[in-house]
């Protein structure tokens, strides 16, 4: 039994550091079947974990023989360890996002160079799976999101089995990410978000994980027994409601991504940093479920401290 | 007359606004034409600073001769720019990516949203950058391959040493040039001179060039110098791009806007603890540096220079662009 071997996808020389070498770790053999890749960016902790986690999973259902011959998965921890390792988001050096560089160019800057050589080594695969994180700082309803290029698939992304799978209609900076790179390039992309980003809940990691498990045994590509999770509900990114703070201030936040909550309920508390008093009440502005909540101590003046999926069959 | 075009209450205390200085004749008639000057989008762009000011200065000095309009928007990033931030502070964006912006978005969408629809009826714009920490770029006006035609005329006033048609970063979708384009508002975008620093002798060089400007719109009465003729690159192909290979520092043998010939060294990549040499860099073309390595310390594909090839003599270049119906990359 051949059993998991890892390979540099890519090499940055690094003038004062060790060079970062960038990992891809491979199970089974054959058919380029799946890939998933793990953090862009340097805060990225939990989505760090969570393919921690996919590759104990991997090694122990390899050296069982679960994975279904002739089918080779690739994980890549991480394409920027760089960052991690000192705290930064973005590439230290130009605070460039790589996961704004797909598909990249052999020939231009380094972050560019970074993307090209990982999206060469990830492309040709049937499934590509991406555990990102979103620019606003917040906590989600653990979810699959992919990108409306025509070539996107939401019944192949319920079948992750989490709760929701939201699609989203593409802005011209979203033209520059893996997923959407991927999708183009004729890999069915899902990018696999859950609350955290910069610290660990073990939780959603294990849902996270357990979804890309579910889903790679619904493709024939493993041998997995869990349950069957959720049937997901399909939404536009364009139907969430934003709600926000008319003052700004201390932030008490009563509610968290799942709740249902009624209109007319109040979500949160803004608390004047000074006197201490409660100067405003976010009240609900619907019946709906909260999808993505701020969980900054603080807000400014028309902050967005909430999304809401609204209910409208009540 | 200093207006508020967007505020946002901060969490303690404070309130953020975007400011502009609206310069306009004592005895208007109602018809007048309006120009925007917006600076300060990255908040390490200090060059515009300079200009906001020096075009103030001189306009009120000859209000006489002022004849429309001009708007003057010198920091639309003010928590960048306070706290030597590119993007938008706490957000981590890049308020150049931001525009046409939302009103039900974070701060930077909402500032971008607030920023458009007040130069929304001007008739023209010209967005000023400098370059970042990393490059020095010489004064350049900068137009997207589809706005050749409309905006070429004026950026040949703007007294710049060449005007680049490319779609290149600073012109893309979601930034403030294309945007306003987009809305029409015909908008030009400048680099000049490196982030973090303040060249004065561009500074004085693009204010001259923004009174040429005014006063072909109509908007000035007063004496304008005879504006740079600037090199015109809009060929596929005119510009060179000389990245490094290696990781170190980058020692420069040349300096800005110097003629170089093919093979000619550009500088090396060295490298401190070894004490050796890691990459010896040659101009792989006839031509001019108009972009230049500042910030040493590279990585293999970190930019070290932009060289605007020689002219090769060939047929015309815009019948040849004709013909073929491109003229950019």
């Amino acid at each position: 039994m051949k059993n998991m071997f890892q390979e540099h996808i890519y090499t940055v020389k690094s003038p004062y550091r060790d060079d970062m070498h960038i990992s891809g770790l491979k199970f089974g053999r054959g058919s380029k079947a799946a890939c998933i890749v793990g953090p862009t960016r340097g805060n990225e902790i939990q989505q760090l974990y969570i393919c921690s986690q996919l590759v104990r999973e991997l090694s122990k259902l390899e050296k069982t023989g679960a994975i279904i011959n002739n089918n080779e998965i690739m994980v890549v921890p991480t394409i920027n360890q760089s960052s991690i390792n000192i705290e930064k988001r973005f590439w230290a050096m130009d605070k460039s996002d790589i996961n704004r560089m797909f598909p990249g160019r052999a020939d231009g800057e380094t972050t560019q160079r970074i993307a090209d050589g990982v999206f060469r080594a990830v492309s040709g695969y049937s499934y590509g799976i991406q555990f990102a994180s979103f620019h606003t700082p917040g906590e989600f309803i653990p979810h699959v999101r992919m990108m409306e290029t025509g070539h996107q698939s939401t019944s192949l992304a319920n079948l992750f089995g989490m709760p929701y799978v939201m699609t989203k209609k593409p802005q011209p900076f979203d033209m520059s990410t893996l997923n959407y790179c991927w999708q183009m390039d004729g890999t069915n992309a899902f990018s696999v978000y859950t609350p955290a980003t910069d610290s660990i809940d073990e939780v959603s990691a294990r849902q996270a994980v357990t979804a890309v498990l579910r889903f790679l045994t619904r493709m024939g590509i493993i041998r997995y027994n869990c349950h069957s999770g959720y049937i997901a509900t399909t939404i536009e990114e364009e139907e969430l409601m934003p709600i926000k703070t008319d003052v700004p201030g201390i932030y008490r936040r009563l509610k968290s991504p799942g709740d249902e909550v009624r209109f007319g309920e109040v979500l949160a508390e803004i608390v004047d940093p000074i006197e201490g008093e409660v100067i405003s009440q976010i009240l609900s502005p619907s019946d709906g479920i909260i999808f993505f909540a701020h969980t900054k101590p603080m807000v400014i003046q028309n902050c967005v401290v909430y999304k809401m999926i609204r209910r409208l069959h009540v | 007359m200093i207006k508020t075009v967007v505020s946002v209450g901060l969490p303690v205390m404070e309130t953020m606004h975007i400011k502009k200085n609206r310069l306009e004749p004592e005895h208007k008639t109602g018809n007048e034409k309006r120009v925007c000057i917006v600076t300060g989008v990255h908040g390490d762009e200090i060059e515009g600073q300079y200009i906001c000011y020096e075009l103030i200065r001189r306009i009120k000095s000859q209000m006489g001769c002022l004849k429309g309009i001009v708007d003057i928007y010198p920091t639309i990033n003010p928590l960048g720019m306070e706290s030597i931030t590119r993007r938008v502070p706490t957000f981590d964006i890049d308020m150049n990516r931001s525009f046409p912006g939302s009103r039900d978005g974070d701060m930077s969408e909402y500032a971008a949203a607030k920023i458009v629809e007040d130069i929304m009826g001007a008739d023209f714009c010209v967005d000023l950058h400098a370059s970042n920490i990393f490059l020095r770029e010489i004064p350049q006006a900068r137009i997207a391959c589809a706005h050749e035609t409309l905006l070429m005329e004026y950026a040949k006033l703007l007294n710049v040493e060449f005007v680049w048609v490319h779609d290149s970063p600073t012109v893309g979708e979601a930034t403030l040039y294309h945007s306003l384009n987009q809305v029409g508002v015909p908008t030009i975008a400048v680099e000049m001179g490196v982030g973090m620093r303040i060249t004065k002798q561009f500074g004085d060089q693009l204010t001259e060039g923004i009174f040429c400007l005014l006063k072909k719109l109509g908007l000035w009465e007063g004496e304008v110098i005879e504006p740079k003729k600037p090199v015109i690159a809009n060929e596929k192909d005119r510009v060179s791009y000389i990245h490094s290979e290696a990781s170190g520092f980058f020692v420069p043998s040349i300096e800005h806007w110097d003629g170089l010939k093919e093979g000619d060294v550009v500088g090396d990549i060295v490298d401190s603890l070894s004490g050796e040499v890691l990459e010896h860099i040659l101009s792989p073309c006839d031509g001019t540096v108009f972009t230049l390595r500042e910030y040493p310390v590279v990585y293999g594909g970190s930019l070290i220079a932009r060289i605007l090839r020689k002219e090769e003599k060939k047929p015309d270049p815009v019948k040849e662009a004709d013909a073929s119906g491109q003229t950019c990359a």
